[in-house]
């Protein structure tokens, strides 16, 4: 593909954000200590080829969009990729016909006019063109990278939102200008990734039972991957809440609070789980049954309220 | 000891006692064994966060059973006191007062004469968990949590004292309330309790 044109004072303004939008890198590890989480990125994988699609830094920052709906014009030429959970791009001229702007959008989000982008590779948006993301057909969350990552300032060493905490830049609005930076590294590597959609309907997910398993009944473990638990809707970043056969303890009384990691899977005296994501509580006073392993965190959170989560216990060294 | 497994990139070690939690966080925040890339205390825990691609989790678990801990219990971070002036009215201190026995006189005495040491952080950014250098009466939770707790809420849990960084749920015992900004971002460092800081209370 052509070299990428030199790109500078470049901005993302927001026409319509989405039901959800923040900015996110890979997060401010390392001051768990303070009590102060990593956030990040949810699908860490997922974002990080966006980035290497567009040819940024390891550093730079992207957009998570939740269940699609983001409308954005851009300032000035930008090499843009979007992955993660495949929303319908379309990408339409400014200056087309003004009574287009009150067409309403078909739920895939295409307006009359408008083409479609390829999804998991590179594609320029120019200046005055307009980008829309379509509701996806499965999956969570899209991520979109733009080359030059977006330049917010950073909060603690990163410029990611953690929605627990309430640190780093708030969620997008329509009228935001997102400016673009220069946090490049090597040109981009690919034209397009082939990479396998998140899965619409049971999502497999292997488990390390513990740290406290000795908490619940014998077969509590067993019980955790007998049968699917469903994503109910009170799920976001900080943790998705699942419905599903009771986990019952085997002993009474109070755990001191004690470190807790990205993919616990922490069960409160109701005996339904809460699987923590990025933006979860780093100590917590539940036990908690077994963590997912950290790869499969990242297709956890591509999972929808209403698709159903499959345990399958594995032992760490299995995992080498 | 115990070191219990957390998932594929951690480790969950387990002690008896806080002394020891923070014998073992001094020596592996100074010297973390290969693999080991943060070390988050807690009351009776020690999170060690790890790089499998570095050192597999069993080669951490050797090094973790060879620590020998400091001596030390109370990893004190040195300089000056931190000051915290708080207005005693807090809407538990009544009921704390009752229920130690104490009176509401002798239990803020106490909580100011005390010097406190920040043991550990959690819950939420800022948030220290302060252990007192003398006698102090064991204050249970309350039995349901409320849900906004006012920024600055002074407050006790256990054998802890803390202060509520910003609005937000809460389960301990409030006795007071302190305008001073214990996590500001616009500071450096923004938290002000940070483990092995040392802190005095005093009626505002």
């Amino acid at each position: 593909m052509d070299r990428p044109r030199d790109l500078t004072g470049r901005a993302l303004q927001v026409l319509a954000p989405g039901p959800l939008c923040t900015v996110q890198d890979r997060g401010r590890p390392g001051a768990a200590a303070l009590g102060i989480g990593a956030a990040g990125a949810a699908d860490r994988a997922s974002f990080a080829l966006g980035q290497r699609l567009v040819g940024n830094s390891a550093s730079a920052a992207a957009l998570e969009v939740t269940l699609g709906g983001l409308r954005l014009q851009a300032r000035g030429d930008l090499l843009i990729a979007v992955t993660g959970a495949p929303a319908p791009l379309s990408v339409r001229d400014q200056a087309q016909d003004e009574a287009q702007d009150e067409a309403p959008a078909g739920a895939r989000g295409d307006a009359p006019g408008a083409r479609a982008a390829p999804g998991n590779a590179p594609f320029y948006l120019l200046d005055g063109q307009e980008l829309t993301l379509g509701l996806p057909g499965r999956g969570l969350r899209s991520y979109l990278a733009v080359r030059g990552g977006i330049d917010v300032p950073p909060v603690l060493g990163s410029r990611s939102a953690d929605v627990l905490a309430g640190i780093g830049p708030p969620r997008l609005a329509a009228g935001d200008v997102v400016p673009v930076g220069t946090d490049v590294g090597e040109g981009p590597a690919a034209d397009v990734a082939p990479v396998p959609d998140p899965p619409d309907s049971v999502v497999e997910l292997r488990v390390v039972p513990g740290p406290r398993d000795d908490w619940f009944a014998a077969d509590a473990v067993e019980t955790l991957c007998a049968a699917p638990y469903e994503v109910t809707s009170d799920s976001d970043r900080v943790g998705m809440r699942l419905q599903g056969a009771s986990l019952a303890r085997a002993r009474d009384g109070e755990l001191p609070s004690e470190g807790m990691v990205p993919g616990a899977l922490q069960v409160p005296p109701s005996g339904q789980p809460t699987l923590f994501l990025v933006d979860g509580p780093v100590t917590g006073g539940y036990p908690v049954i077994a963590v997912v392993v950290r790869a499969d965190v990242d297709r956890a959170a591509q999972a929808r309220p209403g698709q159903q989560l499959r345990f399958r216990a594995v032992r760490p060294a299995a995992l080498r | 000891m115990r070191i219990l497994p957390c998932g594929d990139e951690a480790l969950l070690v387990e002690v008896d006692t806080l002394p020891e939690v923070l014998g073992l966080a001094a020596v592996w925040r100074a010297d973390p064994p290969a693999g080991v890339l943060e070390v988050v205390p807690a009351a009776r825990t020690v999170l060690l966060r790890c790089d499998p691609a570095r050192a597999p989790l069993a080669a951490v678990a050797d090094a973790v059973r060879r620590t020998a801990p400091t001596a030390a219990g109370r990893d004190a971070e040195g300089g000056e006191d931190v000051q915290i002036p708080v207005d005693y009215a807090g809407a538990d201190l009544a009921e704390v007062a009752r229920r130690t026995g104490l009176g509401e006189v002798e239990l803020v005495e106490r909580h100011t004469a005390l010097r406190w040491t920040v043991a550990f952080c959690g819950f939420a950014p800022g948030f220290g968990y302060l252990v007192p250098d003398g006698e102090w009466p064991s204050v249970p939770r309350r039995s349901e949590p409320r849900t906004k707790v006012p920024p600055g809420a002074v407050a006790l849990a256990g054998e802890y004292s803390g202060v509520y960084p910003r609005e937000s749920p809460g389960g301990w015992q409030l006795i007071g309330r302190t305008d001073l900004a214990v996590f500001d971002l616009d500071r450096d460092p923004p938290a002000l309790l940070r483990p092995g800081v040392q802190v005095r209370f005093r009626v505002a």
